[in-house]
């Protein structure tokens, strides 16, 4: 076992890691941070995505070792800071964004992360960012409306095909 | 997954120590490495990461090449080489998706040498040079078939120079549950001569298709690749996607396209 210190959604936390621990097993089971979902396990879901210093990866896909000294952001960390939703979240609400919630939390993160890059995508963009985060629910067509809401486009005209 | 000890080294020297020892396997970016760990199918009992090792990191051009660190992730290819190399930069976007992009790096795509791996298609497409910690490997003898490189034990990838070409096009042809190229074709076309290189197709890996090369040489358009016939399907990858036929018939329709999208 080696120690392990890092940020996470802003507090410094730090503790005994295996070689092998993957860092959303540090996150839900050391940190007992359970926003964060494993989905597959095979790299392939996005439940699991988290910003690993402002950028969006994949938490079963990278040891706990290699997150030493970073800044983590999990869906824990994205409310505002009276405990209200944030802007994506509350547009995943306001526009049925989510049933069985399993892939919310990736969905989020990866939103978040598309946001930042580009504040105002358009859908064919936010479907292609959406590649690697798979919902066995809605359908997509909820999400991508929230998220063009969430950057302040009219989603009006996003119909359900 | 069975345990192993992970080590961070920050320069190429302790990386390259580290892996001296016995059973100890180069950590890239993990997108290939811990899915195949996770399947039990590796079993080191050291993994080398060279994620802090800012050395390997970083798109720089030089002599009419791009020099790209062995540890440069896909999306920073995606952005930096851009202005320079758009065909590449298009090739990099478009592997896997964004967080796979932010973790995946160039070297360990080179080393893995998947079948259906786009990076290939580029790395022969422009007759790079793949510089290790020990030597420089001309692409036409770096890639020896499916997962089969010429890399030695314990030998990390610690830059790849691409020529930069007057102008290139990589086409994939998703497979559509894994999004790896069924079919890859990238054409790049240089002041004295074409190259022409396709992944995802042959049984041997990546491979260079002469013909459409010494074709596109004499006339760099897409009627050029029209009067050939496809490369010859009996070698290539037969699986449930696509039959070795179909896979030689995409070669030929992704080579004409890409030429088109490049012209
Ligand atoms: C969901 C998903 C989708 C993907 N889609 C695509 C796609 O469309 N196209 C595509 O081409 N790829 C795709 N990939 C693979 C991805 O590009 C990987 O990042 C890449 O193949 C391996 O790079 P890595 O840095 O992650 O290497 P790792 O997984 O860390 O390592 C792979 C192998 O290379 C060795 N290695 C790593 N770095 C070096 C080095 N510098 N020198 C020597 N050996 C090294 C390792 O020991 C290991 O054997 C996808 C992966 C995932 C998870
Ligand atoms: S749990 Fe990480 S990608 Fe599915
Ligand atoms: S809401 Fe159920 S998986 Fe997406």
């Amino acid at each position: 076992m080696t120690k392990v210190s890092m940020t996470v959604n802003g507090k410094s936390v730090s503790g005994e890691v295996e070689g092998r621990t993957l860092l959303v097993q540090f996150l839900r089971e050391n940190l007992r941070l359970t926003g964060t979902h494993v989905g597959c396990d095979t790299s392939q879901c996005g439940a699991c995505v988290v910003h690993v210093d402002g950028e969006a990866v994949k938490a079963c896909t990278m040891f706990a070792g290699e997150a030493e000294g970073a800044q983590v952001t999990t869906i824990e960390g994205m409310a505002n800071a009276d405990g209200s939703l944030n802007t994506i979240q509350q547009a995943f609400q306001d526009h049925h964004g989510l049933q069985c919630g399993f892939c919310t939390p990736g969905m989020v993160m990866s939103a978040a992360a598309l946001l930042k890059e580009n504040p105002q995508p358009s859908e064919a963009e936010v479907r292609d960012y959406l590649e690697g985060n798979i919902c066995r629910c809605t359908g997509y067509h909820n999400i991508v409306k929230a998220i063009m809401a969430a950057s302040g486009q009219d989603v009006g005209k996003i119909a359900a095909e | 997954m069975y345990n192993f000890e992970l080590v961070t080294p920050s320069s190429v020297d302790e990386a390259v120590a580290a892996l001296g020892e016995e059973d100890a396997q180069p950590l890239g970016g993990g997108q290939t490495l811990i899915p195949t760990l996770k399947q039990r199918l590796a079993m080191p009992t050291k993994l080398v990461s060279l994620s802090r090792i800012e050395a390997l990191k970083g798109v720089k051009s030089e002599g009419g090449a791009l020099l790209i660190g062995g540890a440069t992730t896909h999306g920073t290819v995606a952005r930096e080489a851009a202005g320079q190399f758009p065909g590449l930069a298009d090739l990099a976007a478009h592997i896997g998706d964004p967080a796979v992009r932010n973790r995946g790096t160039i070297g360990g795509s080179l080393a893995n040498n998947d079948p259906s791996a786009c990076y290939p298609a580029a790395a022969l497409g422009t007759g790079a040079t793949i510089v290790t910690n020990s030597r420089e490997i001309a692409a036409d003898d770096y890639f020896q078939g499916m997962f089969a490189t010429a890399l030695e034990e314990g030998e990390i990838i610690t830059e790849v120079r691409l020529p930069i070409p007057e102008t290139s096009n990589y086409q994939k042809f998703e497979q559509p549950a894994s999004r790896f190229a069924l079919v890859g074709v990238f054409v790049a076309k240089y002041a004295d001569g074409v190259r022409v290189a396709v992944t995802g197709a042959s049984n041997d890996g990546v491979f260079r298709w002469s013909e459409a090369e010494a074709a596109l040489a004499s006339n760099f358009a897409a009627d050029a690749v029209e009067g050939l016939s496809a490369p010859d399907g009996s070698g290539m990858i037969s699986d449930l996607h696509g039959s070795g036929s179909y896979r030689a018939h995409l070669v030929k329709v992704l080579t004409k396209r890409a030429v088109a999208a490049a012209s």
